[in-house]
């Protein structure tokens, strides 16, 4: 009885130390076969199941680009989607492989939590909705208001800073999720709704009348939204940031899905040449081989073409591009050279 | 002698064993936490939480520290825990009690009652009293005003708030004085009982002491008290007391769903009292309101009162629901700090030894109360 107790002992102090060991992320994907992919619970044209159950989305592209340039296939891929609060903590305990699920890139989160940024990949930022019928045309008019708005993200921050820097009082009636949020404010509770632009237009689309409801002019906060990776494996974060590199200057240099084969086999250009693994041995910088943006390009296109799939004008979102426009056409996407 | 040894040896192994992989657990999480880079601790409780609170029994700005914010919601989860036993508690009984009635609409009223609210899960009762709550009432620039000072609308209930003067405080002494008063009655009246066999004539005396002297004192001492209305300003009404939606919905579902299971207690407890013991003081030609007192209620309540603690318990975790219908409690504003700056861990062990707290608290005067009403042996 006491020799089984002790040996069972031994057993589980012996799986306690054998779970500490970690090895490269890079490796474990390879010897998995899939990519584990954190996202949303649900953000239509960020992550979002479509009426077939399949996971799409402009941050489920970003992950589907990584998977293609590493496994070969964007369909390999294991996705497990994330509260809010979860987002960090999945990424850092090695539960995912890429959180891609509408995350700011903020000092405390890169610094003390655990996780690295890779590239900013939709540059958002906070601002109001609210109903035509109040009257309202700008932020600072809604002294007194209620607002309402989500727990668990820098929202409520946000917005109760902005109170402050302008002296107005705001009532802000915080909810567990989005959708009792936002329903609280359409159901009159609120006399505006705050979180990010993005997800203000997305949420819009589904009110019965979203022309009775204005955006207010004021963006007061900067949301820079990246995947994150694991803090401390350079190969596997290294991996992640050119590979959406890779993207943003596929835009630039007009490569697309349709005609990526097409400038592989004839462009003139030394930096398409080397993307495309032409000439040089860029892919083994990051541990792939030459292949790797073609394949990425194929699976999900360039950068522009991800956003016009999922946000574009014919789109129900119409998030018009702004500053996530390429640095050429008055935007502040800047993908670092491939060399 | 020896088998006693070789158990004690088995105790102190276990024991050790426990005490070993707990402490290994918490050296690895700690080793894990600092070789990720991830910030441990509690020293953020003191830095400027930045975050709004919209429902706070103390002021509150968002200026103050994270430690006093997130105190702010275990205010708001021990006020609702607190409000609610006790309003469970009166509907409960009444319920309970309109169950075992012998009026045959009464009695399946109360069972309709107790079987829809107990077999809905608490989260959609809660969803639905908030919908209902909201879908209800108008905006405030249409409220329903129905006695001067007090407004109804969608934003809440607003009522006058009482200003106090010193008279305020004179009176509240006089209604503590007269309930101590009434205490040594009660007393002396049953001392005298247990000698003559006929007590005094406490439940006339105790009322007109309760009515005359703090009225007494309210006539000597006036001005009492003055009101202050809420007034619509801009988009909502300012001042007054409030009760807002949220905190009304939450009370509302909590009570209604905790009263249904303590109806139950209730009715179990009256239906375990042996038929032959009512039969037989009514043949002593006892009366009805007395067998109720001192036959039926005293062995009921030994019934009831150990599921009651559970339900109470229950009651104190289930107002963590308070989140999704955006009432601030503890897990809420909990959740929020974790979303500023991600220190999970240390939010999610508060939140615990708070339950934990407030659990133990609750059993324990349940189990005193418990402990009175079971059958002495003699």
């Amino acid at each position: 009885m006491i020799k089984k107790t002790i040996a069972c002992l031994t057993l589980v102090s012996t799986a306690f130390w054998a779970s500490t060991v970690v090895s490269g992320t890079l490796d474990n994907v390879k010897s998995k076969g899939e990519l584990t992919l954190g996202v949303s619970e649900g953000v239509p044209g960020f992550s979002a199941p479509d009426d077939k159950g399949v996971w799409t989305g402009f941050d489920v592209d970003m992950g589907r680009a990584v998977a293609a340039a590493v496994l070969g296939d964007g369909d390999k891929i294991k996705y497990v989607p994330l509260a809010s609060k979860q987002k960090i903590v999945a990424v850092s305990s090695g539960q995912v492989d890429i959180t891609s699920r509408t995350t700011t890139w903020t000092m405390k989160r890169d610094a003390k939590q655990g996780v690295d940024f890779t590239v900013p990949v939709f540059y958002d930022g906070q601002g109001f909705l609210t109903t035509k019928a109040s009257g309202v045309t700008s932020a600072k008019q809604l002294d007194g208001a209620s607002v309402c708005v989500t727990s668990g993200t820098t929202s409520e921050l946000n917005v109760a800073d902005f109170a402050r820097a302008n002296g107005i009082s705001l009532e802000t009636v915080v909810f567990e999720g989005k959708k009792e949020a936002f329903h609280a404010y359409t159901s009159n509770r609120c006399d505006a709704f705050t979180t990010d632009m993005s997800q203000i237009a997305s949420l819009r689309t589904t009110v019965a009348n979203p022309d009775d409801h204005l955006i207010l002019p004021e963006i007061f906060s900067k949301e820079p939204l990246s995947p994150l990776v694991k803090h401390g494996d350079n190969q596997w974060k290294d991996l992640v940031t050119w590979v959406i590199n890779g993207l943003i200057e596929a835009e630039e240099k007009g490569i697309t899905q349709a005609n990526v084969l097409e400038m592989k086999a004839s462009s003139q250009d030394p930096t398409v040449q080397r993307m495309l693994g032409v000439s040089g041995d860029v892919g083994s910088f990051i541990n792939l081989d030459n292949d790797w943006l073609v394949r990425a390009i194929q699976t999900v296109g360039n950068y522009g073409e991800i956003y016009n799939r999922h946000f574009g004008p014919d789109t129900k979102l119409k998030i018009p591009r702004g500053l996530n426009n390429i640095w050429t056409n008055g935007g502040l996407l800047y993908a670092m050279p491939i060399r | 002698m020896q088998r006693k040894f070789l158990n004690l040896f088995i105790q102190a192994g276990v024991a050790g064993a426990v005490a070993f992989v707990s402490w290994t657990l918490f050296q690895n999480t700690q080793a894990n936490l600092e070789a990720r880079n991830i910030a441990s601790g509690f020293d953020f409780m003191s830095v400027e939480s930045g975050l709004p609170i919209n429902d706070s029994l103390l002021p509150y700005e968002p200026s103050d520290t994270y430690g006093y914010a997130f105190f702010i919601g275990v205010l708001n989860t021990l006020y609702v825990s607190l409000l609610g036993i006790f309003a469970a508690t009166a509907i409960g009984v009444l319920i309970g009690c309109a169950r075992v009635s012998s009026n045959w609409l009464v009695s399946r009223l109360a069972a309709v009652y107790v079987e829809i609210l107990r077999n809905v899960p608490l989260l959609l009762t809660l969803f639905f009293t908030y919908v209902v709550v909201l879908a209800s009432l108008p905006h405030p620039r249409a409220s329903l005003n129905p006695f001067t000072g007090i407004f109804i609308n969608n934003r809440g209930f607003y009522l006058p708030a009482p200003v106090p003067y010193a008279g305020f405080w004179c009176v509240t002494a006089a209604v503590l004085l007269s309930f101590l008063m009434i205490f040594i009655i009660s007393r002396v009246s049953k001392r005298k009982r247990d000698e003559t066999g006929k007590g005094l004539p406490t439940l006339m005396i105790g009322a007109s002491l309760l009515v005359a002297v703090p009225s007494l004192t309210w006539i000597l001492s006036a001005p009492v008290v003055d009101f202050e209305f809420a007034v619509l300003k801009g988009f909502n009404f300012r001042g007054g007391l409030v009760l807002r939606p949220e905190f009304s919905a939450l009370m509302i579902g909590l009570v209604l769903y905790t009263a249904a299971f303590i109806a139950e207690n209730v009715r179990s407890g009256i239906q375990s009292v042996n038929k032959g013991q009512v039969e037989a003081a009514k043949a002593l030609g006892v009366k009805s309101s007395l067998t109720m007192r001192r036959i039926i209620l005293p062995q009921a309540l030994r019934v009831s009162i150990p599921a009651t603690t559970n339900d109470y318990t229950s009651l104190v975790k289930n107002s963590s629901l308070a989140v999704a219908i955006g009432y601030p409690d503890m897990v809420s504003v909990g959740g929020t700090i974790i979303g500023q700056n991600d220190q999970a861990i240390e939010i999610i062990g508060l939140w615990m030894a708070v339950y934990l707290a407030i659990n133990l608290v609750v059993s324990a005067i349940m189990n005193w109360l418990n402990a009175k009403v079971q059958v002495v042996e003699r």
